[in-house]
Protein backbone atom coordinates (compact mmCIF):
# COMPACT_ATOMS: atom_id res chain seq x y z
CA UNK A 1 0.00 0.00 0.00
CA UNK A 2 1.03 3.36 -1.46
CA UNK A 3 2.35 5.85 1.84
CA UNK A 4 1.39 9.12 1.14
CA UNK A 5 3.28 12.53 2.50
CA UNK A 6 0.02 14.18 1.47
CA UNK A 7 -3.21 13.39 0.53
CA UNK A 8 -3.72 11.92 -2.56
CA UNK A 9 -6.12 13.36 -5.22
CA UNK A 10 -8.79 10.71 -3.91
CA UNK A 11 -8.64 11.29 -0.42
CA UNK A 12 -9.36 14.97 -1.47
CA UNK A 13 -12.31 14.09 -3.67
CA UNK A 14 -14.23 12.20 -0.42
CA UNK A 15 -13.18 15.03 2.00
CA UNK A 16 -14.74 17.85 -0.40
CA UNK A 17 -17.72 15.53 -1.17
CA UNK A 18 -18.23 12.71 1.51
CA UNK A 19 -20.94 10.09 0.43
CA UNK A 20 -23.48 8.84 2.51
CA UNK A 21 -23.28 11.69 5.79
CA UNK A 22 -25.92 11.58 8.11
CA UNK A 23 -27.83 9.06 10.26
CA UNK A 24 -30.76 6.30 10.01
CA UNK A 25 -33.63 6.67 12.33
CA UNK A 26 -34.26 3.14 14.05
CA UNK A 27 -30.97 2.11 13.04
CA UNK A 28 -30.76 -1.99 12.91
CA UNK A 29 -26.93 -1.34 14.47
CA UNK A 30 -25.06 1.82 15.49
CA UNK A 31 -21.08 1.89 16.00
CA UNK A 32 -18.36 4.43 17.38
CA UNK A 33 -15.37 4.46 17.61
CA UNK A 34 -12.74 7.27 18.36
CA UNK A 35 -9.22 7.48 19.65
CA UNK A 36 -8.22 10.09 22.37
CA UNK A 37 -5.16 10.28 21.47
CA UNK A 38 -5.58 12.55 17.92
CA UNK A 39 -9.40 12.99 18.75
CA UNK A 40 -10.77 11.53 15.88
CA UNK A 41 -14.73 10.31 16.40
CA UNK A 42 -16.33 8.02 14.48
CA UNK A 43 -20.15 7.14 14.12
CA UNK A 44 -21.56 4.21 11.52
CA UNK A 45 -25.54 3.87 10.87
CA UNK A 46 -26.43 0.15 9.55
CA UNK A 47 -29.75 -0.79 7.73
CA UNK A 48 -29.80 -4.08 6.71
CA UNK A 49 -32.32 -6.32 4.87
CA UNK A 50 -31.66 -9.84 4.02
CA UNK A 51 -28.67 -10.30 5.87
CA UNK A 52 -26.95 -6.81 3.47
CA UNK A 53 -26.37 -3.70 4.56
CA UNK A 54 -28.95 -2.02 2.46
CA UNK A 55 -28.29 1.65 3.73
CA UNK A 56 -25.24 2.79 5.34
CA UNK A 57 -24.83 6.50 7.22
CA UNK A 58 -22.05 8.09 9.04
CA UNK A 59 -20.84 11.02 11.12
CA UNK A 60 -17.38 11.69 11.78
CA UNK A 61 -15.62 14.58 13.90
CA UNK A 62 -12.03 14.62 12.55
CA UNK A 63 -9.69 15.80 10.16
CA UNK A 64 -9.52 15.66 6.49
CA UNK A 65 -8.41 11.70 6.24
CA UNK A 66 -11.05 10.71 8.46
CA UNK A 67 -13.73 11.86 7.04
CA UNK A 68 -12.27 10.96 3.74
CA UNK A 69 -11.93 7.09 5.43
CA UNK A 70 -15.50 7.24 6.51
CA UNK A 71 -17.35 8.55 3.31
CA UNK A 72 -14.39 5.39 1.14
CA UNK A 73 -15.79 2.81 4.11
CA UNK A 74 -19.76 3.69 2.84
CA UNK A 75 -19.11 3.28 -0.74
CA UNK A 76 -17.46 0.24 0.00
CA UNK A 77 -19.96 -1.41 2.48
CA UNK A 78 -22.80 -0.80 1.05
CA UNK A 79 -25.23 -3.61 -0.63
CA UNK A 80 -22.01 -5.78 0.83
CA UNK A 81 -23.94 -9.03 2.80
CA UNK A 82 -22.84 -9.29 6.30
CA UNK A 83 -20.14 -11.34 5.98
CA UNK A 84 -18.49 -10.08 3.25
CA UNK A 85 -18.42 -6.55 5.36
CA UNK A 86 -16.82 -8.42 8.08
CA UNK A 87 -13.93 -9.04 5.96
CA UNK A 88 -13.15 -4.62 4.63
CA UNK A 89 -9.93 -3.77 6.92
CA UNK A 90 -8.88 -0.18 7.54
CA UNK A 91 -6.04 -1.02 5.45
CA UNK A 92 -8.37 -1.81 2.20
CA UNK A 93 -10.00 1.50 2.85
CA UNK A 94 -6.82 3.32 2.79
CA UNK A 95 -5.70 1.28 -0.23
CA UNK A 96 -8.86 2.41 -1.94
CA UNK A 97 -8.35 5.87 -0.93
CA UNK A 98 -5.22 6.01 -3.26
CA UNK A 99 -2.74 5.61 0.30
CA UNK A 100 -2.71 7.63 3.38
CA UNK A 101 0.21 9.75 5.36
CA UNK A 102 1.64 7.53 7.15
CA UNK A 103 0.79 8.96 10.66
CA UNK A 104 -2.93 9.19 10.63
CA UNK A 105 -2.84 5.58 8.83
CA UNK A 106 -3.69 4.29 12.85
CA UNK A 107 -5.42 7.43 13.99
CA UNK A 108 -7.78 8.37 11.29
CA UNK A 109 -8.24 5.27 9.81
CA UNK A 110 -10.88 3.90 11.86
CA UNK A 111 -13.96 3.47 9.31
CA UNK A 112 -13.68 -0.85 9.23
CA UNK A 113 -13.79 -0.46 13.13
CA UNK A 114 -16.77 1.59 13.23
CA UNK A 115 -18.61 -0.66 10.49
CA UNK A 116 -17.39 -4.00 12.47
CA UNK A 117 -18.71 -2.55 15.87
CA UNK A 118 -22.14 -1.32 13.90
CA UNK A 119 -22.30 -5.08 12.55
CA UNK A 120 -21.93 -6.57 16.34
CA UNK A 121 -24.54 -3.79 17.47
CA UNK A 122 -27.08 -5.46 14.62
CA UNK A 123 -25.80 -8.97 15.87
CA UNK A 124 -26.26 -8.33 19.86
CA UNK A 125 -29.50 -6.93 19.05
CA UNK A 126 -30.75 -9.93 16.85
CA UNK A 127 -29.44 -12.49 19.28
CA UNK A 128 -31.31 -10.74 21.68
CA UNK A 129 -28.70 -9.34 23.99
CA UNK A 130 -29.24 -6.60 26.39
CA UNK A 131 -28.21 -3.55 24.55
CA UNK A 132 -24.72 -2.09 25.36
CA UNK A 133 -23.90 1.33 26.00
CA UNK A 134 -22.04 2.68 23.29
CA UNK A 135 -18.84 2.89 23.95
CA UNK A 136 -15.49 4.38 22.80
CA UNK A 137 -12.21 2.48 22.86
CA UNK A 138 -10.45 4.54 25.69
CA UNK A 139 -6.87 3.33 25.19
CA UNK A 140 -4.71 3.90 22.17
CA UNK A 141 -5.20 0.80 20.48
CA UNK A 142 -3.76 -0.64 17.26
CA UNK A 143 -6.76 -1.99 16.17
CA UNK A 144 -6.48 -2.23 12.65
CA UNK A 145 -3.28 -4.25 12.74
CA UNK A 146 -1.73 -0.74 10.84
CA UNK A 147 1.56 0.41 13.40
CA UNK A 148 2.05 3.97 14.56
CA UNK A 149 4.73 5.99 13.39
CA UNK A 150 6.30 9.37 14.99
CA UNK A 151 5.77 11.59 12.71
CA UNK A 152 9.24 12.85 12.84
CA UNK A 153 11.74 10.63 12.77
CA UNK A 154 9.49 8.00 11.44
CA UNK A 155 10.45 5.52 14.20
CA UNK A 156 8.07 2.84 14.91
CA UNK A 157 6.04 3.83 17.93
CA UNK A 158 5.77 0.84 20.51
CA UNK A 159 2.64 -0.61 21.53
CA UNK A 160 1.16 1.46 24.54
CA UNK A 161 3.27 4.15 23.93
CA UNK A 162 1.95 7.25 23.64
CA UNK A 163 5.57 8.97 22.95
CA UNK A 164 8.22 8.28 20.36
CA UNK A 165 10.64 6.65 22.17
CA UNK A 166 13.79 7.33 19.48
CA UNK A 167 13.45 11.23 19.62
CA UNK A 168 11.16 11.66 22.87
CA UNK A 169 8.93 13.53 21.26
CA UNK A 170 6.88 15.24 23.84
CA UNK A 171 5.76 18.69 25.14
CA UNK A 172 5.96 17.99 28.84
CA UNK A 173 9.02 19.16 30.06
CA UNK B 1 -10.07 34.39 -6.58
CA UNK B 2 -7.15 36.12 -5.66
CA UNK B 3 -5.73 34.24 -2.63
CA UNK B 4 -6.23 35.73 1.16
CA UNK B 5 -3.43 35.31 3.40
CA UNK B 6 -4.69 35.39 7.02
CA UNK B 7 -2.01 32.78 8.33
CA UNK B 8 0.81 35.83 8.48
CA UNK B 9 2.06 34.42 11.76
CA UNK B 10 3.43 31.65 9.35
CA UNK B 11 4.86 33.91 6.48
CA UNK B 12 4.81 37.19 5.64
CA UNK B 13 5.84 38.46 2.06
CA UNK B 14 9.02 40.74 2.00
CA UNK B 15 8.02 44.47 1.42
CA UNK B 16 9.10 46.42 -1.60
CA UNK B 17 11.59 48.52 0.38
CA UNK B 18 12.81 45.15 1.81
CA UNK B 19 13.09 43.53 -1.22
CA UNK B 20 15.16 46.30 -3.53
CA UNK B 21 17.36 46.50 -0.74
CA UNK B 22 18.55 42.92 -0.20
CA UNK B 23 18.57 43.00 -4.90
CA UNK B 24 20.71 45.76 -4.32
CA UNK B 25 23.28 44.12 -1.82
CA UNK B 26 23.67 40.91 -3.55
CA UNK B 27 24.32 43.02 -6.94
CA UNK B 28 26.75 45.11 -4.73
CA UNK B 29 28.57 42.11 -4.40
CA UNK B 30 29.67 43.34 -0.64
CA UNK B 31 32.72 41.51 0.90
CA UNK B 32 33.26 39.29 4.25
CA UNK B 33 32.84 41.68 7.04
CA UNK B 34 35.57 40.63 8.75
CA UNK B 35 38.27 41.20 5.16
CA UNK B 36 40.15 44.34 5.68
CA UNK B 37 39.86 45.08 2.12
CA UNK B 38 37.55 47.88 0.68
CA UNK B 39 34.59 45.43 -0.41
CA UNK B 40 34.57 43.85 3.33
CA UNK B 41 34.77 47.25 4.80
CA UNK B 42 31.60 48.27 3.28
CA UNK B 43 30.40 44.58 4.23
CA UNK B 44 31.07 45.73 7.77
CA UNK B 45 29.85 49.32 6.66
CA UNK B 46 25.92 47.90 5.77
CA UNK B 47 26.38 45.15 8.69
CA UNK B 48 26.65 47.76 11.04
CA UNK B 49 24.20 49.93 9.51
CA UNK B 50 21.71 47.17 10.30
CA UNK B 51 22.92 46.62 13.36
CA UNK B 52 21.93 50.27 14.39
CA UNK B 53 18.53 49.90 12.85
CA UNK B 54 17.60 46.69 14.54
CA UNK B 55 18.66 48.00 17.97
CA UNK B 56 16.54 51.25 17.61
CA UNK B 57 13.60 49.25 17.47
CA UNK B 58 14.25 47.66 20.10
CA UNK B 59 15.80 50.67 22.03
CA UNK B 60 19.07 48.72 23.06
CA UNK B 61 21.66 50.69 25.13
CA UNK B 62 23.90 50.11 22.23
CA UNK B 63 24.23 48.24 18.92
CA UNK B 64 26.69 46.05 20.41
CA UNK B 65 23.91 44.51 22.46
CA UNK B 66 22.39 42.70 18.87
CA UNK B 67 23.57 39.47 18.04
CA UNK B 68 22.20 38.32 14.44
CA UNK B 69 21.13 34.76 14.24
CA UNK B 70 19.34 32.28 11.61
CA UNK B 71 16.45 33.41 13.53
CA UNK B 72 13.75 32.93 16.49
CA UNK B 73 14.65 29.40 17.21
CA UNK B 74 18.78 29.99 17.21
CA UNK B 75 18.13 32.96 19.63
CA UNK B 76 15.73 31.32 22.24
CA UNK B 77 17.90 27.91 21.62
CA UNK B 78 21.68 30.45 22.24
CA UNK B 79 19.79 31.99 24.74
CA UNK B 80 18.58 29.45 27.19
CA UNK B 81 21.24 27.07 26.42
CA UNK B 82 23.94 29.76 26.49
CA UNK B 83 22.94 30.73 30.01
CA UNK B 84 22.59 27.69 31.42
CA UNK B 85 25.70 26.73 30.49
CA UNK B 86 27.51 29.94 31.18
CA UNK B 87 26.79 29.91 35.06
CA UNK B 88 26.89 26.14 35.87
CA UNK B 89 28.96 27.31 38.81
CA UNK B 90 25.88 28.89 40.67
CA UNK B 91 23.47 26.43 39.73
CA UNK B 92 21.65 24.25 37.44
CA UNK B 93 17.48 25.75 37.87
CA UNK B 94 15.75 26.84 35.20
CA UNK B 95 12.42 28.19 35.49
CA UNK B 96 9.83 28.92 32.40
CA UNK B 97 5.84 28.68 32.03
CA UNK B 98 3.99 26.24 30.45
CA UNK B 99 2.92 27.63 27.24
CA UNK B 100 6.16 28.57 25.91
CA UNK B 101 7.24 27.45 22.12
CA UNK B 102 8.99 24.48 21.58
CA UNK B 103 12.11 25.84 20.91
CA UNK B 104 12.34 26.82 24.68
CA UNK B 105 10.24 23.69 25.87
CA UNK B 106 12.81 21.74 23.75
CA UNK B 107 16.01 23.85 24.97
CA UNK B 108 15.24 23.12 28.36
CA UNK B 109 14.66 19.04 27.79
CA UNK B 110 17.93 18.79 26.46
CA UNK B 111 19.31 20.88 29.52
CA UNK B 112 17.75 18.49 31.71
CA UNK B 113 18.95 15.13 30.38
CA UNK B 114 22.20 17.21 31.20
CA UNK B 115 21.45 17.50 35.02
CA UNK B 116 19.50 20.39 35.00
CA UNK B 117 16.31 20.79 36.82
CA UNK B 118 13.15 22.98 35.33
CA UNK B 119 10.26 24.71 37.38
CA UNK B 120 7.16 25.66 34.77
CA UNK B 121 4.90 27.75 35.82
CA UNK B 122 0.98 27.57 35.14
CA UNK B 123 -0.95 30.39 33.46
CA UNK B 124 -4.57 31.21 33.96
CA UNK B 125 -7.15 30.50 31.68
CA UNK B 126 -6.71 33.70 29.58
CA UNK B 127 -3.04 32.75 29.16
CA UNK B 128 -1.51 35.06 31.91
CA UNK B 129 1.59 33.79 33.60
CA UNK B 130 1.41 35.37 37.37
CA UNK B 131 4.40 36.74 38.59
CA UNK B 132 4.07 36.04 42.12
CA UNK B 133 4.26 32.36 40.57
CA UNK B 134 7.58 33.28 39.49
CA UNK B 135 9.07 34.58 42.22
CA UNK B 136 8.45 31.59 43.96
CA UNK B 137 9.87 29.08 41.78
CA UNK B 138 12.69 30.99 41.75
CA UNK B 139 15.35 29.02 44.11
CA UNK B 140 18.96 30.05 45.07
CA UNK B 141 20.55 27.67 42.51
CA UNK B 142 17.79 29.40 39.88
CA UNK B 143 20.35 30.43 36.63
CA UNK B 144 17.36 31.65 34.10
CA UNK B 145 14.11 32.34 33.75
CA UNK B 146 12.43 32.17 30.49
CA UNK B 147 9.08 33.60 29.62
CA UNK B 148 7.39 34.47 26.57
CA UNK B 149 6.21 38.30 25.31
CA UNK B 150 3.21 37.11 23.17
CA UNK B 151 2.15 33.45 22.86
CA UNK B 152 2.22 32.52 19.15
CA UNK B 153 -1.15 30.33 19.63
CA UNK B 154 -3.54 32.55 21.83
CA UNK B 155 -1.84 36.23 21.35
CA UNK B 156 -1.64 36.27 25.19
CA UNK B 157 0.54 39.10 26.28
CA UNK B 158 2.77 38.06 29.55
CA UNK B 159 3.47 40.33 32.10
CA UNK B 160 7.47 40.83 31.73
CA UNK B 161 7.88 44.18 33.56
CA UNK B 162 6.65 42.79 36.54
CA UNK B 163 8.50 39.84 35.96
CA UNK B 164 11.92 41.65 35.33
CA UNK B 165 11.17 43.39 38.65
CA UNK B 166 11.73 40.43 40.78
CA UNK B 167 14.53 38.48 38.33
CA UNK B 168 16.65 41.64 38.64
CA UNK B 169 15.77 41.64 43.00
CA UNK B 170 16.58 38.25 42.71
CA UNK B 171 19.68 38.64 40.66
CA UNK B 172 18.33 36.07 37.78
CA UNK B 173 19.11 36.01 34.15
CA UNK B 174 16.02 36.67 32.71
CA UNK B 175 14.97 35.75 28.68
CA UNK B 176 11.93 37.03 26.76
CA UNK B 177 10.83 34.92 23.99
CA UNK B 178 9.58 37.90 21.79
CA UNK B 179 9.23 36.55 17.94
CA UNK B 180 5.73 37.28 17.62
CA UNK B 181 5.57 40.88 19.03
CA UNK B 182 9.09 42.38 18.09
CA UNK B 183 8.57 45.11 14.99
CA UNK B 184 4.99 43.93 15.39
CA UNK B 185 4.03 46.16 19.03
CA UNK B 186 6.24 48.65 20.83
CA UNK B 187 9.53 46.73 22.29
CA UNK B 188 11.86 48.69 24.65
CA UNK B 189 14.30 46.21 26.29
CA UNK B 190 15.64 49.09 28.86
CA UNK B 191 11.97 49.72 30.23
CA UNK B 192 11.30 45.62 30.25
CA UNK B 193 14.07 45.27 31.83
CA UNK B 194 15.03 41.82 30.57
CA UNK B 195 18.48 40.47 29.92
CA UNK B 196 18.07 38.53 26.80
CA UNK B 197 15.24 39.48 24.53
CA UNK B 198 15.08 36.98 21.07
CA UNK B 199 13.31 38.15 18.32
CA UNK B 200 13.12 37.15 13.93
CA UNK B 201 12.65 39.40 11.41
CA UNK B 202 9.84 37.71 9.05
CA UNK B 203 6.88 38.93 11.73
CA UNK B 204 7.83 42.64 10.66
CA UNK B 205 8.41 41.49 6.75
CA UNK B 206 11.79 40.93 6.90
CA UNK B 207 13.09 37.77 5.05
CA UNK B 208 13.10 34.21 7.52
CA UNK B 209 16.51 32.75 8.35
CA UNK B 210 17.43 36.05 10.02
CA UNK B 211 16.87 37.02 13.43
CA UNK B 212 18.34 38.09 16.86
CA UNK B 213 19.34 38.07 19.98
CA UNK B 214 19.34 41.05 22.77
CA UNK B 215 22.00 40.33 25.29
CA UNK B 216 22.19 43.52 27.75
CA UNK B 217 25.66 44.28 27.88
CA UNK B 218 27.42 41.78 30.92
CA UNK B 219 24.98 39.37 30.76
CA UNK B 220 26.55 36.39 31.26
CA UNK B 221 25.83 33.63 28.14
CA UNK B 222 28.00 31.40 26.32
CA UNK B 223 27.96 31.46 22.39
CA UNK B 224 25.53 28.88 20.70
CA UNK B 225 27.75 28.67 17.65
CA UNK B 226 31.91 28.52 17.79
CA UNK B 227 34.56 29.45 16.03
CA UNK B 228 35.39 33.01 14.52
CA UNK B 229 34.63 35.96 16.43
CA UNK B 230 32.03 37.67 14.52
CA UNK B 231 29.05 38.96 16.48
CA UNK B 232 31.39 40.64 19.27
CA UNK B 233 32.61 36.89 19.96
CA UNK B 234 28.77 35.90 20.71
CA UNK B 235 28.55 34.19 17.21
CA UNK B 236 30.80 32.25 14.84
CA UNK B 237 30.75 32.23 11.43
CA UNK B 238 30.32 34.49 8.13
CA UNK B 239 27.43 37.04 8.47
CA UNK B 240 24.13 36.30 6.53
CA UNK B 241 24.66 39.81 5.03
CA UNK B 242 21.62 39.77 2.94
CA UNK B 243 19.51 38.78 4.64
CA UNK B 244 20.91 40.76 7.53
CA UNK B 245 21.03 43.87 5.25
CA UNK B 246 17.09 42.95 4.60
CA UNK B 247 16.16 42.89 8.33
CA UNK B 248 17.75 46.28 9.09
CA UNK B 249 15.29 47.89 6.07
CA UNK B 250 12.55 45.85 7.96
CA UNK B 251 12.89 47.23 11.38
CA UNK B 252 13.22 50.68 10.42
CA UNK B 253 9.82 50.88 8.30
CA UNK B 254 8.49 49.02 10.96
CA UNK B 255 9.52 51.70 13.86
CA UNK B 256 8.26 54.05 11.15
CA UNK B 257 4.86 52.65 10.67
CA UNK B 258 4.29 51.24 13.68
CA UNK B 259 1.31 53.57 14.66
CA UNK B 260 -0.72 52.87 11.62
CA UNK B 261 0.28 49.35 11.56
CA UNK B 262 -1.26 48.97 14.88
CA UNK B 263 -4.42 50.86 14.18
CA UNK B 264 -4.67 48.64 10.84
CA UNK B 265 -4.23 45.37 13.13
CA UNK B 266 -6.95 46.88 15.37
CA UNK B 267 -9.01 47.91 13.01
CA UNK B 268 -9.08 44.35 11.21
CA UNK B 269 -9.70 42.91 14.82
CA UNK B 270 -12.23 44.77 16.22
CA UNK B 271 -13.99 43.93 13.02
CA UNK B 272 -13.83 40.30 13.00
CA UNK B 273 -14.61 40.20 16.57
CA UNK B 274 -17.90 42.28 15.92
CA UNK B 275 -18.86 40.11 12.86
CA UNK B 276 -18.11 36.95 14.15
CA UNK B 277 -21.45 36.41 16.07
CA UNK B 278 -23.45 37.32 12.98
CA UNK B 279 -21.43 34.25 11.04
CA UNK B 280 -20.96 31.26 13.87
CA UNK B 281 -22.21 30.34 17.38
CA UNK B 282 -20.63 28.31 20.06
CA UNK B 283 -17.42 29.12 19.80
CA UNK B 284 -14.76 30.10 22.58
CA UNK B 285 -11.84 33.13 21.87
CA UNK B 286 -9.09 32.23 23.54
CA UNK B 287 -6.25 34.70 24.83
CA UNK B 288 -6.58 37.67 27.17
CA UNK B 289 -9.42 40.10 26.20
CA UNK B 290 -6.95 43.17 26.78
CA UNK B 291 -3.45 42.42 26.66
CA UNK B 292 -3.34 40.30 23.42
CA UNK B 293 -1.55 40.58 19.95
CA UNK B 294 -3.48 43.00 17.85
CA UNK B 295 -2.52 40.97 14.88
CA UNK B 296 -3.96 37.31 15.99
CA UNK B 297 -7.63 35.99 16.75
CA UNK B 298 -7.73 32.44 18.05
CA UNK B 299 -10.92 30.99 18.13
CA UNK B 300 -12.06 27.50 18.92
CA UNK B 301 -15.17 26.42 17.27
CA UNK B 302 -17.04 23.67 18.94
CA UNK B 303 -18.29 20.45 17.22
CA UNK B 304 -15.22 20.47 14.53
CA UNK B 305 -11.99 19.71 13.87
CA UNK B 306 -9.30 22.44 12.55
CA UNK B 307 -7.38 20.84 9.63
CA UNK B 308 -10.53 20.28 7.92
CA UNK B 309 -11.64 23.99 8.32
CA UNK B 310 -8.11 24.50 6.52
CA UNK B 311 -8.33 22.28 3.92
CA UNK B 312 -12.05 23.81 3.34
CA UNK B 313 -11.37 27.63 3.26
CA UNK B 314 -8.33 26.63 1.37
CA UNK B 315 -10.61 25.40 -1.75
CA UNK B 316 -11.68 28.88 -1.02
CA UNK B 317 -7.99 30.42 -1.43
CA UNK B 318 -8.33 31.50 1.85
CA UNK B 319 -5.30 30.50 3.67
CA UNK B 320 -5.33 30.23 7.83
CA UNK B 321 -3.79 28.04 10.46
CA UNK B 322 -5.00 25.59 13.23
CA UNK B 323 -3.64 24.09 16.69
CA UNK B 324 -5.78 20.99 15.75
CA UNK B 325 -3.57 17.74 17.09
CA UNK B 326 -4.24 16.35 13.39
CA UNK B 327 -2.36 18.96 11.91
CA UNK B 328 0.13 19.39 14.04
CA UNK B 329 2.47 16.64 12.85
CA UNK B 330 3.08 15.50 16.70
CA UNK B 331 -0.46 14.75 16.65
CA UNK B 332 -0.82 15.70 20.01
CA UNK B 333 -3.00 18.08 21.31
CA UNK B 334 -1.57 21.56 21.57
CA UNK B 335 -0.05 22.57 25.13
CA UNK B 336 -0.85 26.00 25.04
CA UNK B 337 -4.57 25.36 24.56
CA UNK B 338 -4.73 22.47 27.55
CA UNK B 339 -2.55 24.73 29.61
CA UNK B 340 -5.73 27.50 29.72
CA UNK B 341 -7.83 24.61 30.32
CA UNK B 342 -9.41 23.87 26.85
CA UNK B 343 -11.44 20.86 26.78
CA UNK B 344 -9.24 18.50 24.68
CA UNK B 345 -12.35 18.15 21.52
CA UNK B 346 -12.26 22.02 22.19
CA UNK B 347 -8.72 22.57 21.18
CA UNK B 348 -9.29 20.18 18.13
CA UNK B 349 -11.49 22.96 16.89
CA UNK B 350 -9.09 25.93 17.12
CA UNK B 351 -8.44 28.42 14.41
CA UNK B 352 -5.50 31.25 14.49
CA UNK B 353 -6.25 33.89 12.09
CA UNK B 354 -3.50 36.71 11.54
CA UNK B 355 -4.02 39.71 9.99
CA UNK B 356 -1.12 41.25 7.74
CA UNK B 357 -0.62 44.65 6.08
CA UNK B 358 -2.41 43.75 2.93
CA UNK B 359 -5.71 42.57 4.70
CA UNK B 360 -8.67 45.12 4.55
CA UNK B 361 -12.11 44.72 6.21
CA UNK B 362 -13.77 43.51 3.15
CA UNK B 363 -11.02 40.63 3.72
CA UNK B 364 -12.80 39.86 7.03
CA UNK B 365 -16.15 39.39 5.89
CA UNK B 366 -14.86 37.00 3.25
CA UNK B 367 -13.65 34.73 5.62
CA UNK B 368 -16.34 34.91 7.27
CA UNK B 369 -18.48 34.18 4.87
CA UNK B 370 -16.54 31.18 4.10
CA UNK B 371 -16.16 29.98 7.65
CA UNK B 372 -19.87 30.06 7.91
CA UNK B 373 -20.32 27.82 5.08
CA UNK B 374 -17.51 25.14 6.35
CA UNK B 375 -18.62 25.55 10.29
CA UNK B 376 -22.65 24.43 8.74
CA UNK B 377 -20.69 21.68 6.42
CA UNK B 378 -18.76 19.79 9.08
CA UNK B 379 -21.16 20.41 12.09
CA UNK B 380 -23.49 18.49 9.74
CA UNK B 381 -20.86 15.66 9.43
CA UNK B 382 -19.92 15.69 13.58
CA UNK B 383 -21.79 13.28 15.79
CA UNK B 384 -20.37 15.74 18.15
CA UNK B 385 -22.94 18.23 17.13
CA UNK B 386 -25.44 15.98 17.19
CA UNK B 387 -25.54 14.53 20.50
CA UNK B 388 -24.98 18.02 21.59
CA UNK B 389 -28.14 19.02 20.03
CA UNK B 390 -29.85 16.06 20.45
CA UNK B 391 -32.38 16.92 23.09
CA UNK B 392 -33.41 20.16 21.17
CA UNK B 393 -35.34 18.09 18.60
Amino acid sequence: MEVMAVYSETVMDHFRNPRNVGTIDNADGVGEVGNPMCGDIMTMYLSIKDDHIDDIKFQTFGCGAAIAVSSMLTEMAKGKSIEEAKKISNKDVAKALGGLPKNKLHCSNLGADALHSALKDYEDRKAAKPKGELKRKEKHEHVGGEKCYCPYCDVEIPEGETVCTNCALTVDI
Amino acid sequence: MNILNLDHISANQLLPEVQDAMVSAIRMGYGNPSSQHKMGEQGSEALEKARESVASLINCASPKEVVFTSGGTESVNHAVKGVALANTDKGKHLVTSNIEHNSVIRSMRRLKMMGYQVTSVPVDEHGRVNPDHVAKAIRDDTVLVSIMHANNEIGTIEPIEEIAQITREKKVTFHVDAVDSVGVLPIDVQKLGVDLLSFASNPFYGPTGVGGLYIRRGTSVWPLLEGGIQENNNRAGTENLIGIIGMGVAAELAKRDMKARLSQFKRLREKFLRELPNYIDEYIINGHPEYCLPNLVSISVKYIEGESVVLMVDDEDIEISTRSACASGSLRASHVLLSIGLEFAEAQGTLVITFGLENTEKDVVRFLTALKETVKTLRNLSPLYKKAHQTEH
